[in-house]
């Protein structure tokens, strides 16, 4: 490990020798920059600024992405604006990026934008990308070398035209503690194959309840071998070929990258395009997604993994600022008090006054902040020209421009203060709390809301659904009751955004809060239930374990995977079937509508009589009666009624055993006002003709090895079955 | 002007800053060089313009990147040119003067002798009243001054009458004499491998043992011109740990033949004994013979003392910083990352924040440089020749002047 670890820095160290002159130099890389994120993570703060421009350890955060983006050598960048575009390409003409040799920066605006799809699809109608390029977001964070990662991506190219993308990964722990508290980002599953690096699956809101993920079995059966991962971190870095870009427009309903562009990929075989994986190892990359993200990459970058992007090394015009003992950085012209303590890992920008026996531990304090004295703040986050008045607490918050906190006002954890708040005397702002001096928007109406607007267009994340439907139930109150009385104390000015019940589950996840104590057990557990499936289950997979396709596994997975299906399926069918009773379908055309819904989802024949019986059974017991008699009548009728439909999927003995079965299940568990009449229906069916006499006997001939308990049926149908024995005697 | 300095910097390069201080100090003697010739000169005061110039440009490259003291080395060294080359006009121009009133009609022959000299003189006698005079200077000085000459003899004999005249071409002059200075000094920089090289043979001796940390071109090319002139020799190279360059020298050693050997940093130590001689290079040389070097330097530096073996510093003189290391560890250090001592996914939880409560319990510290004191250190050998280390507050003197060290002080202290 070691070892190898040596020689993998040395590798490095060599690469980055010989990075930028002839490589890069032949075909200039260019870079598609999205500088909107498309979501609605960083409300109420991307209200007034685009998440872009917000600090990050008093940086906005798309210098470092530009920095980085000039390092790895790339010579023309694209920066694609929407909400508040007119702000971006402000501030990129303000700054030195417009001027640089070797480097170009050039904006592109659009406002009616809700996807990075469509994003792309206008890039490519302006036919100004030539080549291979890189596709980055805004607020990504990144010291890697491209160089490996780009010359491998050419080589495949060059050896198969359908190698289409290259997404830069990192690993991870696989605990989902780490990626809570890392990333507030559910748990991803790539399948990669571990000779071509190729990435075969892709999933990044896997059921956590469930403890499952479905693979298809058909990757199985191609692959000799995949490795499935829990481990992997995605950078949202992507070297793309010039096609990704046709693709997005010939698949005008992919709206976001992951979710349908690199699954529709992934799931579609018929053009073949493929999609490849880079590992980074010591290089840093990560993006900022929500406000955990933020204060997790806020915290990197002031442990100097993201190094040389550190607030001491002057990268795009950031201020000096120099680095003292225990990670504390300090710019120039402080006025501090010699009573005041200031703890490490803390960033105190330029000019920032600090009044005696504050303490300021693990925080950044932007420029131009005035803070009293006996002023607490702890993991905080404070921007630019803030003034905190004497006595005040903050801890684990985010306190925007120009917010000005009266004496004694305490911001509980997880608080967001957007810009020019005001925050009354002694007051307390409770936990996870938004201010905002905007009101919460009811709808989105107004253009400037575009950058979150995509909620209609269904490519937000799914917690940030639920969000937002909570937030505009929870509008409905807030509108009547509280809205118009800002309650921020005396003299307060803003309007605490209201979050509902539902939303506060999820609050938790994206803060920059520390997470509950309470929540950490919880998580914690249900890691030690994952670890206990997967001691219990053999075919469970280890964490990055290698999957050769040995028929054991792949037989687990596909149990689980139908049983799975079949549940959708049995629900679909009984959907179907009471449809065809309502309205009266035509028995034809209810048989072709079960057969395609069995090819949709690849059962066979006796699971489509199961189900149709099962939808049938329901419908007998729904349909209201008053003794069992009447069901039982009722029950005869729909048989009746239905018979040919269900004679259509028994074609042969083990579909019927199969009705039997399921028969007896409903007994047992969904249906139990069936348990008396079972003989009876058994009769009814035979009398239908829906059971053969064999089936029947097969059935009992099964049951008689089982249990006690399974042979309730039997016993009950005992008479029935020695009368069919007898009447097949006197046959013979 | 030249406004995109700052981008023409290499921003924050994860490159080699050791191997770079060289190619650094390059870029920036060419920088200022352009500056230099870009900057219009008024009629008076022609050097004030210039230094103000170069001052406002290399004020900025030390912001830039204050761990890279070549930068501010070079910035310095021009300004000290620029301050020699007008005073030597300024003594040529008096001694052409005084030349003129004593003897009028004297034919331009002798004059052009005699002004020579005696411009040498002047010069000498005015630099002594400022600060003590200089080999260096002296040298440098014999032939600039006898350039001078033709300025002082075409404007000797009507000097009161077109003064103007005078002044102009003497301001051309100094913009001319600086930017050859800057071009010698340029030369001096892409040379000074080989000059170290050159005196390789004087200190490597047939079948010794020689140890050296991490990866330094000039020490390369010292061991090769050393490989070069028949002498055998083994090499043992600490890896330099964390970011292994001595697996990259122990490579070119191998290709060029040296029969060399690899060893852990921390096995300096058991090693020693075996060793003649500690060969290596270093970031930057301080005005007390301290020396910045990799980190790990001092724990070599001290085994070496332990056991009497005698430990060389190669520099060039770009590397000469006129500062004394008051502080090294927090103001002239630099803290990497922490990937390269750990790998981010195993680790990133132990220096989390978000699952804890308060400060994370592991901190990483990475530091780029050790301070090696002056009296570790045997010798330096530099490009104009070996040297012990308390001799090296007297090579500063020779290539900075004071008012330079106390002006630049005050920008770099601004950082």
């Amino acid at each position: 490990m070691g070892a190898q670890k040596k020689r993998a820095a040395a590798a490095a160290a060599a690469a980055r020798v010989s990075e930028d002159p002839d490589d890069l130099a032949r075909q200039p890389l260019q870079a598609i920059l999205l500088a909107d994120s498309f979501t609605t993570k960083f409300r109420p703060i991307t209200l007034e600024r685009p998440k872009v421009l917000l600090p990050l350890v008093n940086v906005p955060m798309i210098n470092y992405t530009l920095a980085w983006l000039e390092a790895a050598g790339v010579a023309e960048v694209f920066v694609f604006c929407c909400a508040h575009s007119k702000q971006v390409i402000d501030y990129l003409e303000n700054s030195e990026w417009f001027s640089q040799p070797n480097f170009t920066v050039k904006t592109i605006e659009s406002h009616n934008i809700i996807s990075a799809g469509d994003a792309l699809r206008l890039i490519y109608e302006q036919n100004v990308i030539h080549g291979d390029f890189v596709l980055i977001s805004g607020d990504t964070v990144s010291n890697m070398s491209l160089t490996q990662a780009l010359q491998e991506h050419k080589e495949r190219k060059k050896k198969d035209n359908n190698a289409v993308m290259t997404m830069i990964i990192k690993k991870s722990k696989p605990s989902p503690i780490t990626r809570q508290s890392r990333l507030g980002t559910d748990e991803l599953f790539m399948a990669i194959d571990p000779n071509t690096k190729q990435l075969l699956y892709y999933e990044d809101k896997a059921d956590h309840s469930k403890g499952t993920i479905c693979l298809d079995k058909m990757l199985l059966a191609e692959n000799p071998s995949i490795s499935l991962h829990n481990d992997k971190q995605d950078c949202y870095i992507d070297i793309c070929s010039p096609e990704v870009l046709s693709l997005f427009t010939d698949n005008f309903d992919y709206q976001h990258l992951r979710r349908h562009f690199v699954k529709g990929l992934l799931l579609d075989d018929i053009m073949g395009y493929k999609i490849f994986t880079h590992e980074i190892h010591s290089s840093y990359a990560a993006r900022i997604d929500n406000y955990r993200s933020y204060d997790i990459v806020s915290k990197d970058i002031i442990q100097r993994w993201t190094y040389p992007y550190v607030p001491d090394v002057k990268f795009c015009g950031n201020r000096a600022t120099k680095l003292e003992r225990r990670g504390m950085y300090r710019a120039l012209e402080i006025e501090q008090s010699r009573s005041a303590q200031v703890g490490s890992f803390t960033v105190i920008g330029y000019g920032t006054k600090i009044g005696s026996n504050s303490k300021i531990s693990d925080s950044v304090i932007g420029e131009g902040c005035t803070i009293g004295s006996n002023v607490l703040i702890e993991g905080s986050y404070i921007w630019d020209n803030v003034i905190i008045e004497d006595g005040c607490e903050l801890r684990h918050v985010i306190v925007c421009d120009g917010v000005i906190m009266k004496a004694g006002a305490v911001l509980k954890p997880g608080v967001v203060l957007s810009f020019k708040v005001v925050i009354g005397e002694r007051f307390v702002v409770p936990a996870y709390s938004k201010v905002s001096l905007l009101q919460q928007p009811t709808v989105h109406d107004s253009d400037e809301e575009l950058e979150y607007a995509d909620n209609s267009s269904g490519t937000v994340e799914f917690s940030s659904i639920q969000g937002t439907a909570d937030q505009s139930n929870g509008e409905m109150t807030s509108e009547s009751s509280e809205a118009h009385k800002p309650k921020l104390g005396t003299g307060g000015v803003g309007y605490i955004w209201s979050i509902c019940e539902g939303g506060q589950e999820e609050e938790w996840r994206h803060s920059v809060a520390p997470i509950p104590e309470d929540k950490l057990t919880e998580l914690s557990e249900a890691m030690d239930d994952d670890q206990e499936l997967v001691t219990q289950d053999r075919t469970a997979l280890s964490t990055s374990g290698e999957l050769i396709s040995d028929s054991n596994a792949s037989e687990g997975d596909d149990n689980e995977d139908s049983k799975d299906d079949s549940v959708y399926f049995e629900k679909e069918v009984e959907a179907t079937f009471l449809r065809a009773v309502e309205e009266n379908v035509k028995v034809d055309h209810v048989i072709l509508e079960v057969n395609s819904l069995r090819l949709s989802y690849n059962m066979t024949s006796a699971d489509c009589a199961g189900a149709v019986f099962y939808s049938m059974m329901k419908l007998a017991i729904k349909t209201p009666h008053s003794s069992a008699s009447e069901l039982q009548q009722n029950t005869a009728n729909i048989i009746t009624t239905w018979q040919k439909l269900l004679k259509s999927y028994l074609l042969e003995i083990d579909e019927e055993i199969e009705i039997i079965l399921k028969f007896e299940e409903m007994c047992l568990e969904s249906a139990k006002e069936f348990s008396p009449l079972f003989a009876r229906i058994l009769h009814i069916l035979y009398d239908k003709d829906i059971l053969q006499e064999d089936a029947i006997l097969r059935w009992a001939d099964e049951k008689e090895g089982a249990d006690e308990s399974d042979k309730v049926f039997v016993r009950q149908s005992e008479k029935f079955i020695q009368w069919l024995r007898e009447a097949s005697e006197e046959e013979d | 002007m030249n406004t995109d300095d700052s981008s023409w910097w290499p921003m924050g390069d994860g490159g080699d800053k050791i191997e770079g201080s060289q190619a650094t100090a390059r870029q920036t003697a060419e920088l200022l060089r352009s500056v230099i010739s870009q900057q219009r000169v008024p009629y008076t005061n022609q050097a004030g313009a210039l230094i103000d110039a170069v001052k406002a440009i290399g004020e900025q490259l030390i912001a830039a990147n204050p761990v890279e003291l070549a930068v501010g080395n070079i910035v310095r060294r021009v300004l000290h040119i620029i301050r020699e080359e007008d005073l030597s006009l300024t003594t040529a121009a008096i001694g052409g003067l005084n030349l003129s009133a004593v003897s009028d009609d004297e034919n331009d022959d002798d004059r052009d002798g005699d002004s020579t000299l005696s411009a040498a003189a002047v010069a000498a006698a005015a630099r002594s009243t400022l600060r003590p005079p200089s080999l260096q200077t002296l040298l440098e000085d014999t032939p600039v001054s006898a350039a001078v000459p033709q300025t002082s003899s075409s404007g000797g004999d009507s000097e009161g009458k077109s003064k103007s005249a005078d002044k102009s071409s003497r301001s051309r002059k100094l913009k001319h004499d600086v930017i050859e200075a800057v071009n010698e000094l340029i030369q001096d920089i892409v040379t000074c491998h080989e000059q170290i090289a050159e005196q390789a043979v004087e200190h490597i001796h047939q079948n010794e043992v020689i140890l050296t940390l991490g990866s330094s071109r000039t020490v390369l090319e010292f061991l090769f011109a050393a490989k070069e002139k028949k002498r055998s020799f083994r090499v043992f190279v600490a890896e330099g740990a964390p970011r292994y360059q001595g697996h990259l020298l122990a490579k070119e050693l191998v290709a060029r033949g040296l029969q060399t050997t690899l060893i852990t940093d921390s096995a300096v130590f058991a090693m020693i004994s075996r060793v003649n001689m500690v060969i290596v290079g270093a970031h930057a040389v301080m005005a007390n013979g301290g020396v910045i070097a990799p980190v790990g330097m001092n724990l070599v530096a001290l085994a070496a003392q332990k056991h009497a073996v005698p430990f060389v510093v190669l520099a060039g003189s770009h590397k000469l910083c006129p500062l004394y290391p008051h502080n090294p560890e927090v103001l002239l250090n630099e803290l990497r990352s922490p990937s390269e001592l750990l790998d981010f996914g195993e680790f990133s939880d132990c220096m989390d924040f978000g699952s804890g409560s308060g400060s994370p319990l592991l901190h990483v510290v990475n530091p780029a440089f050790d301070y090696v004191p002056p009296k570790l250190v045997s010798l330096f050998i530099t490009d104009a020749g070996g040297h012990n280390p308390s001799y090296m507050y007297r090579l500063i003197a020779d290539y900075y002047s004071a008012d330079d060290l106390v002006v630049q002080r005050r920008a770099t202290a601004g950082n």
